[in-house]
């Protein structure tokens, strides 16, 4: 390990240095200052006798005296079982004042890509108890299903609801005593506010989720730089307790938005030439290192579903962060505004929403026969209904057909009642669909042309429709 | 050069001079531009893209971390190949023809390892060889020699590399063989053995390209009904996220009517590559009844796989596609999607500090793309056979803005557009084909077999679908200011009928097994129903019976389950005789 004190220039979170001896690129360096802090980087571009390297903590204190290690290795987790219950800060020490952490062994944070033809293809129904996700937008185990939300919105009580909820249906009818595969939550917080991290914390703690939990800790007063590690610390120990200790991880990486921001500063310190907005070029394929590490490995009883959240500015879903992320995660829960305002809880904006992988992981089976269809349905139906509000807007309700208003009421009654549900209500997915044909069976017979017509008979309510029309 | 060539050969003579991400330079590297070259201690495969003075700049289609300056860089001195033989179908490879099987079974994990080297098609495997010339015929350059079962639908043709001189067959052997075991001798002297080498950035030669007459039939009602593509033709698909590009591809990937299918998954999700390895080997091709593997062979570079290899994913199979095409074949090419490999030239043209074009993107964007779909078309092979490589990009524009670069580039090349509509994907209208956007400019040359293989009024019934649609459309603005009601009876007419087509016709179920598929006739069948609702609606119409009452009968909602009828010809004769009697009744 050689020492250098031949720092040449310090600009943001950057610092360049002189080498004699040829540094690896992605190589952890330790900066010591003259205050006797040290100061952990990584080499961001090596050439022959000069270095670039990002630090973490910032380059606060830093002078061109002070010392540099290389450490000749790239950024490694230490990662064991023990981690579960275990809370750190961002860059992976422990800050919770438990013991230090023994590691069985030591892991390269930058995870190696999964071999497609390794990878088993998610079909797991995950039940989260949320309608709006159950029955519409299915999350599947080892899947990546982003949560946009915006600023203000109450997506950490969504997150924190399916982290409390979520189950696999058939494992739990089996019992314990089945040699079924543990549940555990790793939560990456980058650049949240304390208030919002002691949300999570309280929660964790008053569930007992905590014990199946690792928290990663990176909060807004924390070094913006320290942030790009942090998803990959999380992701590294997910990886490890799914692929090697055989959990169930669910990961809640929150806020995205803080990451990019942190991308984009190291961009611009670098004098890279930007792409959109001021954010790096090469963000989605930075992105896409994060959101990959999701999936379910041939012959591994674990899994990663994971969970990003992220704030779109401006609510703007064509913004390069939601944009990119869209692009490469398996779908999106979209939080609305609008919803949330008339105090629907969690205000789901199923219309955008999307869950790629849904088709193959519901179904007789799986979750119920009609389940396909019936979300189908009640889309098309919904985003009439939601057609016709604009109508009604102009030329008032009385000017509109019989069917019409069925239509208007079938999409004011999806939302206050189906996607409205609140944060501790946990519905099981029979309940969903069973709500769902109660609904559907407002709307005239001849209207349902995307479900099968034996599933039509089978629970379509007549009654109902009859007492709609008598009403009427 | 391919990874079987021998490495133990090569010079070892650069020295790593800096890195930057997928990005090294090296210096006294003598090399050539586009050289294939091992970097670093670990023989990280890597391309040569710049040269300056003593400075030759390196993309490598591996991870980089830890790799310093100082390390060698050997020069292999041969541009990036594929190989090509018998193996290629059935296979999957990354970006750089590396087969993942084999990469998981040499680094004997889930994850890719780096530095692990694989050739593209199998040397150990023997298989059939057939002669189809015989000693003392004189054979030329891409001439065919023999044939090879490769899978169960398809038979590989060995031909005489294009870069042989020819002459006359020497000797010629029939029976089992590795691919690099000479099969047959030359009077030039030159060995023919069933394994070629081709450098992916070059067009494999042809000898005139012709005018495609023939629609690449894929089964779905919207692409088959109104916007055909042709075999040999070139189509794009731009959507933002979520409006079902890749089930689009996969559709097409799984029932177009080619011989072969290169299905490219550039810089896209793991489990969707997954998916298409899970599925289709157990999918029979509709036309063989044989799996859709054995036709097929995939190219996977996931978008967390490194960069610089999904910037050549889409070259490699381009290659593989004219490959199979020299052989006769009609092959179809789906890559998915273009805009990841724009991204991944911008990313290295960035890091190579050029100066950018629009958006970030290099300025050759627009030549890359077009020199990338030039290569498909029909052609006249150098062997006399005729075959087609179809080429079918899917393009995701940041923010589903179709006015960016790369949707733009392509579509000034590219003769099908099918724009993809968010607002459709929102109400589960699948596919979400926007009818008013998209546009063939093959119609005219498809018409004529669509008259003789499906109905001689194929295309007039169709122009009365567009016509209906349009008109929906332009009516649709004036409901949306006054409501439907207020419209005269003929127009709330005209909109009760483009429902039908838009529910019944353009939407289709990709995962109904009925659905997925339908047949052209069936497609034609489908829309005369329609057209026969419309007729006996407005005959009843001017005879005086109100709207509601027509519209209303029982037998018109059963149009919406013609899709997933499977004997569909009884279904809608049924249904039409029902029709005409219900409404006829009605006066």
């Amino acid at each position: 390990m050689k020492e250098y004190q031949t720092i040449t220039e310090i600009s943001g979170p950057l610092v360049f240095a002189e080498v004699d001896e040829p540094v690896g690129y992605d190589e952890i360096v330790e900066i010591e200052t003259d205050d006797g802090r040290t100061l952990r980087g990584q080499v961001l571009e090596s050439s022959d006798g000069l270095v670039s390297i990002q630090v973490f903590e910032g380059t606060g204190g830093i002078d061109r005296n002070a010392s540099v290690r290389f450490l000749g290795e790239t950024m490694k987790m230490p990662v064991t079982e023990d981690l579960l219950g275990r809370v750190l800060d961002g860059s992976g020490e422990p800050i919770d004042g438990g013991p230090e952490i023994v590691p069985e062994s030591r892991e390269d944070i930058v995870g190696e890509a999964i071999n497609p033809f390794s990878r088993e293809y998610p079909e797991e129904f995950i039940q989260t108890g949320v309608s709006g996700i159950d029955g519409m937008n299915t999350l599947v185990r080892g899947q990546k299903l982003p949560i946009f939300s915006g600023s203000g919105l109450p997506h950490n009580e969504l997150a924190l609801q399916i982290a409390r909820q979520a189950t696999v249906p058939e494992e739990e009818e089996a019992g314990d005593d089945e040699e079924g595969s543990e549940f555990a939550v790793i939560f990456g917080a980058m650049g949240i506010t304390q208030e919002e991290a002691n949300e999570f914390m309280d929660d964790f703690e008053r569930t007992g989720a905590l014990e199946r939990s690792v928290v990663f800790m990176n909060l807004a007063d924390d070094p913006a730089v320290e942030r790009t590690v942090t998803p990959r610390l999380a992701l590294t120990t997910a990886e490890y307790l799914a692929f090697e200790k055989d959990y169930h991880v669910l990961v809640i990486l929150t806020d995205i938005t803080n990451y990019c921001e942190a991308l984009r500063e190291i961009g611009a310190a670098r004098e890279e030439v930007p792409g959109r907005r001021g954010y790096p070029g090469y963000m989605y394929t930075d992105l896409a290192q994060l959101y990959e590490r999701a999936g379910r490995i041939e012959g591994k009883d674990g899994s990663v579903t994971q969970i990003p959240i992220l704030t779109m500015p401006g609510d703007d879903d064509t913004h390069p962060i939601p944009d990119l992320t869209g692009y490469i995660t398996e779908g999106q829960i979209v939080m609305d505004r609008n919803l949330n305002s008339q105090g629907v809880e969690p205000p789901v904006n199923v219309l955008p929403s999307l869950s790629r992988l849904m088709d193959d992981g519901i179904g007789e089976g799986l979750t119920r026969e009609d389940h396909g269809d019936v979300s189908d349905q009640m889309y098309a139906a919904y985003a009439e209904g939601e057609d016709l509000r604009d109508l009604v807007n102009i030329v008032g309700r009385e000017a509109l057909s019989d069917r019409d208003n069925k239509f208007l009421d079938f999409a004011d009654r999806f939302e206050t009642e189906f996607v409205q549900q609140g944060y501790d209500n946990n519905r099981s997915i029979e309940e969903t669909l069973e709500l769902g044909w109660d609904l559907l069976s407002d709307l005239p017979k001849e209207a349902l042309n995307r479900i099968d017509e034996d599933l039509i008979e089978e629970h379509y309510r007549e009654d109902e429709a009859e007492t709609a029309e008598v009403e009427a | 050069m391919s990874q079987a060539e021998d490495i133990e050969s090569v010079d070892q003579d650069g020295v790593i001079e800096s890195v930057s991400g997928p990005v090294v330079t090296a210096t006294d590297l003598d090399a050539r531009m586009n050289d294939v070259v091992y970097v670093g201690d670990e023989g990280l495969m890597g391309e040569v893209i710049e040269i300056e003075g003593n400075l030759t700049t390196i993309q490598v289609y591996e991870e980089t971390s830890g790799v310093g300056p100082g390390e060698p860089v050997e020069n292999t001195g041969e541009p990036l190949s594929v190989d090509l033989g018998p193996g290629v179908l059935d296979a999957i490879y990354d970006g750089v023809q590396r087969p993942l099987d084999v990469l998981e079974e040499k680094m004997g994990t889930a994850f890719l390892d780096r530095g692990v080297d694989a050739p593209g098609i199998d040397f150990e495997t023997e298989w059939e060889f057939t002669p189809t010339v015989d000693v003392g015929d004189t054979v030329e350059a891409g001439d065919i020699v023999g044939e090879v079962p490769e899978t169960e639908s398809i038979t590989h043709k060995v031909m005489v590399p294009p870069d042989y001189e020819g002459g006359e067959i020497e000797s010629i052997e029939n029976g089992a063989f590795t691919v690099d075991e000479v099969v047959a001798e030359l009077s030039s002297g030159e060995e023919i053995t069933m394994h070629q080498e081709w450098p992916v950035r070059q067009a494999r030669p042809a000898d005139t390209k012709e005018t495609p007459t023939v629609p690449l039939v894929s089964g779905q009602r919207i692409l088959d009904g109104l916007f055909p593509i042709a075999k040999g033709g070139t189509a794009a698909i731009p959507g933002p996220f979520g409006s079902g590009k890749t089930v689009t591809q996969h559709q097409l990937a799984k029932w177009a009517d080619a011989d072969i299918v290169v299905y490219v998954g550039c810089g896209e999700r793991g489990n969707e590559m997954t998916e298409v390895i899970e599925d289709f080997p157990e999918l029979e091709d509709p036309k063989t009844g044989k799996p859709l593997m054995s036709r097929t062979c995939l190219i996977a570079n996931t978008s967390n796989m490194p960069v610089a290899a999904r910037e050549s994913c889409i070259y490699t199979g381009i290659t593989i596609a004219e490959y199979f095409r020299d052989m006769g074949y009609d092959v179809a090419l789906m890559a998915d999607s273009t805009s990841r490999w724009a991204e991944a030239m911008r990313e290295i043209s960035s890091r190579l500090e050029e100066m950018p074009g629009e958006e970030g993107y290099p300025a050759y964007l627009a030549a890359s793309l077009s020199e990338f779909y030039e290569r498909a078309g029909k052609f006249q092979n150098i062997n006399d056979t005729e075959g087609s490589v179809t080429a079918i990009g899917a393009v995701s524009p940041p923010g589903g803005d179709f006015s960016e670069p790369v949707t733009q580039n392509t579509l000034r090349i590219v003769k099908t557009f099918w724009a993809l509509d968010a607002d459709l994907a929102e109400r589960r209208h699948f596919p979400s084909i926007n009818w008013n956007e998209s546009y063939s400019l093959y119609r005219q040359q498809l018409d004529p077999w669509f008259r003789d293989n499906v109905a001689d009024d194929w295309p007039e019934v169709r122009q009365w679908a567009v016509d209906v649609l349009d008109e929906e459309d332009e009516l649709q603005e004036i409901v949306q200011l006054v409501g439907k009601d207020a419209l005269p009876e003929d127009q709330q007419l005209t909109l009760e009928v483009a429902r039908y087509l838009r529910e019944a016709w353009l939407q289709q179920n990709a995962f109904h097994d009925v659905d997925t598929y339908c047949d052209p006739k069936k497609t034609y069948r489908m829309l005369l129903a329609i057209k026969t609702f419309n007729d006996e609606a407005f005959d009843a119409l001017e005879a005086g019976v109100p709207v509601e009452e027509i519209t209303d009968v029982d037998a018109s909602p059963r149009l919406n389950r013609m899709n997933t009828s499977d004997e569909w010809n009884e279904f809608i004769d049924e249904l039409e005789s029902e029709l005409e009697e219900q409404i006829r009744s009605l006066y």
